[in-house]
């Protein structure tokens, strides 16, 4: 009972990470259909600039925000400058579908360079805020501690967050009608290339929380060649295509089941299998449901 | 007035439409009729801004058309309903409604314009909450016609609504089109296949064939001139 109980804690404390990185690969991917590998980088880089701003105000819990901040302004800054770019340069054929996912890969090492450039490549130390003892009842401690649980609480917090603006608020609207059909979007007299770019800053919010929860949530020690923000791009990514690529609430569907089946993996078998299983699953859902368990196929199609 | 003068456009590499030149009096509804391929897709695309033209003017009022992204040209009073009911079946009938509406940033008038929709298309108002994917064929045309219309458009251009409908949908969807330019002074471009059922409630006519205008004039002359009738009315 006990070690079900740690799976099913341990499986959501990683979704819920999961989950955010998930988000930030379906939003890049709904409003320009690109395949951001830099997220990973874009994460990192927030994780050290949470780092530094924890250095220099001494605060995390206003660093959160401030790097959340700028992470969307960097995401935003990369689809005005590279994106842009790169669609008006490229517009026809196959090239037009693989340059930018190229460059994004481009620019996760170029990110990764700049990050040991700045601050070295030693490990740094992002100290969590709170206590990573877990909660003792009686005689009982279970995986659960004060920081995993801000963890959880602050992204179901954002996730509330992003559904109200995406289904109850104009730039919501603006944001899904420009996703599902841009070119209608356009007709109907929304600046679909704007809403892209808020689309982008959105996402690189939300790699931000999720790279500084990560870091917060495990070891603290972030590098720039991190292997752990190199599983997380990969974690996100398959999370967001088991829940079809498309959907926002598929995401966080995708971050749970792949939180829950890894923990399980882990505690009841081995944690050497993780990976594997991760991969297995990610087939597994390719084969039998390519379009996701909330997808649309009209969606794959687009 | 919508002129349209020497107008040339490109569809790849093959030219689509040969510097045709017509014009629309405002507060009309004219009718451009001709096979497939004749350009009269092109031609809507070009003049809605989602398609670029190589030479010749296109001009509503004193704005031009041939410089600009659509959602420019809708704030200048254009609305294109493209081919193929174009709404969002993702989104709900009222939210298709919206979305259309956005730009003016007046929730009041939107409101008020919304209203107007459904008292056109009282079946959109029964259905408001519904996906736009759940709408026969007939309510998405009008859910189309209906977004357009919430942008307020002084020019309405609108491909082939009849696409795919029963004919008894099709009269209904015409009358629809023909109250909006009687009762609301709105301008309308209406492109067809059916060209019989569209000269019936045009004012003006305009009769493409391969980019090339083959008649124009008055849409009751279009329909009593035998070359026209055996050409394309089938009769």
């Amino acid at each position: 009972m006990n070690q079900f109980l740690d799976m099913v804690l341990i499986g959501i404390s990683a979704a819920s990470i999961y989950s955010l990185m998930a988000i930030s690969m379906v939003l890049v991917w709904r409003s320009t259909r690109v395949v951001n590998f830099a997220q990973a980088g874009m994460a990192l880089l927030s994780a050290y600039i949470g780092y530094e701003l924890v250095a220099r105000v001494g605060n995390f819990w206003i660093a959160l925000p401030l790097a959340m901040i700028l992470g969307a302004a960097f995401s935003a800054f990369i689809e005005f400058v590279l994106m842009r770019t790169l669609q008006k340069h490229s517009s026809q054929g196959a090239i037009a579908a693989i340059a930018p996912i190229i460059a994004t890969l481009g620019l996760l090492g170029l990110i990764r360079a700049t990050i040991g450039f700045i601050w070295g490549h030693a490990d740094v130390l992002l100290e969590p805020p709170l206590s990573k003892v877990g909660f003792t009842f009686g005689e009982t401690t279970i995986v659960m501690s004060p920081m995993s649980l801000f963890v959880l609480l602050f992204v179901i917090t954002l996730m509330i967050i992003v559904s109200i603006i995406f289904q109850k608020t104009n730039i919501g609207l603006a944001l899904r009608a420009s996703a599902y059909a841009p070119e209608i979007a356009q007709l109907a007299g929304i600046r679909v290339s704007g809403i892209r770019t808020l689309g982008w800053a959105i996402a690189g919010a939300a790699g931000a929380a999720a790279g500084i929860l990560q870091t917060v949530n495990g070891t603290g020690a972030l590098s720039p060649e991190s292997l752990e923000f190199s599983l997380l791009l990969v974690f996100g990514f398959i999370a967001a295509v088991i829940g079809g690529l498309e959907s926002l609430p598929g995401a966080v569907l995708g971050a749970l089941i792949l939180g829950l089946v890894l923990a399980a993996v882990q505690i009841y078998i081995s944690g050497a299998l993780v990976f594997i299983v991760a991969f297995l699953l990610l087939l597994l859902v390719l084969i039998v449901r390519p379009q996701g368990f909330l997808g649309s196929k009209a969606g794959r199609r687009a | 007035m919508l002129r349209i003068n020497n107008l040339t456009v490109d569809h790849g590499a093959i030219r689509a439409i040969h510097g045709i030149s017509f014009s629309v009096e405002k507060g009309q509804l004219a009718a451009v009729i001709g096979s497939n391929g004749a350009g009269k897709t092109t031609l809507m695309r070009t003049l809605s801004g989602l398609k670029g033209a190589e030479n010749g003017t296109a001009t509503w009022l004193d704005h031009n058309l041939l410089h600009g992204k659509p959602e420019h040209h809708v704030r200048q009073g254009v609305s294109h309903v493209s081919e193929g009911k174009s709404v969002i079946a993702q989104l709900t009938v009222e939210e298709n409604l919206d979305l259309g509406a956005l730009w003016r940033r007046n929730r009041v008038e939107a409101k008020a314009t919304k209203e107007e929709v459904f008292t056109l298309f009282p079946r959109l108002g029964e259905r408001r909450k519904q996906l736009a994917d759940t709408l026969s064929g007939g309510e998405r045309q009008m859910l189309a016609i209906g977004r357009a219309y919430m942008s307020r458009p002084a020019l309405l251009l609108l491909d082939e609504p009849s696409l795919g409908l029963a004919p008894l949908v099709v009269e209904q969807i015409f009358q629809s089109i023909r109250q909006i330019v009687d009762s609301m002074g709105v301008t309308v471009v209406l492109v067809e296949q059916n060209a019989m059922g569209a000269l019936k409630i045009a004012d003006y006519g305009v009769v493409l064939n391969l980019g090339t205008i083959a008649a124009s004039g008055k849409a009751s002359d279009l329909i009593a001139d035998p070359a026209v009738r055996t050409a394309y009315l089938g009769f």
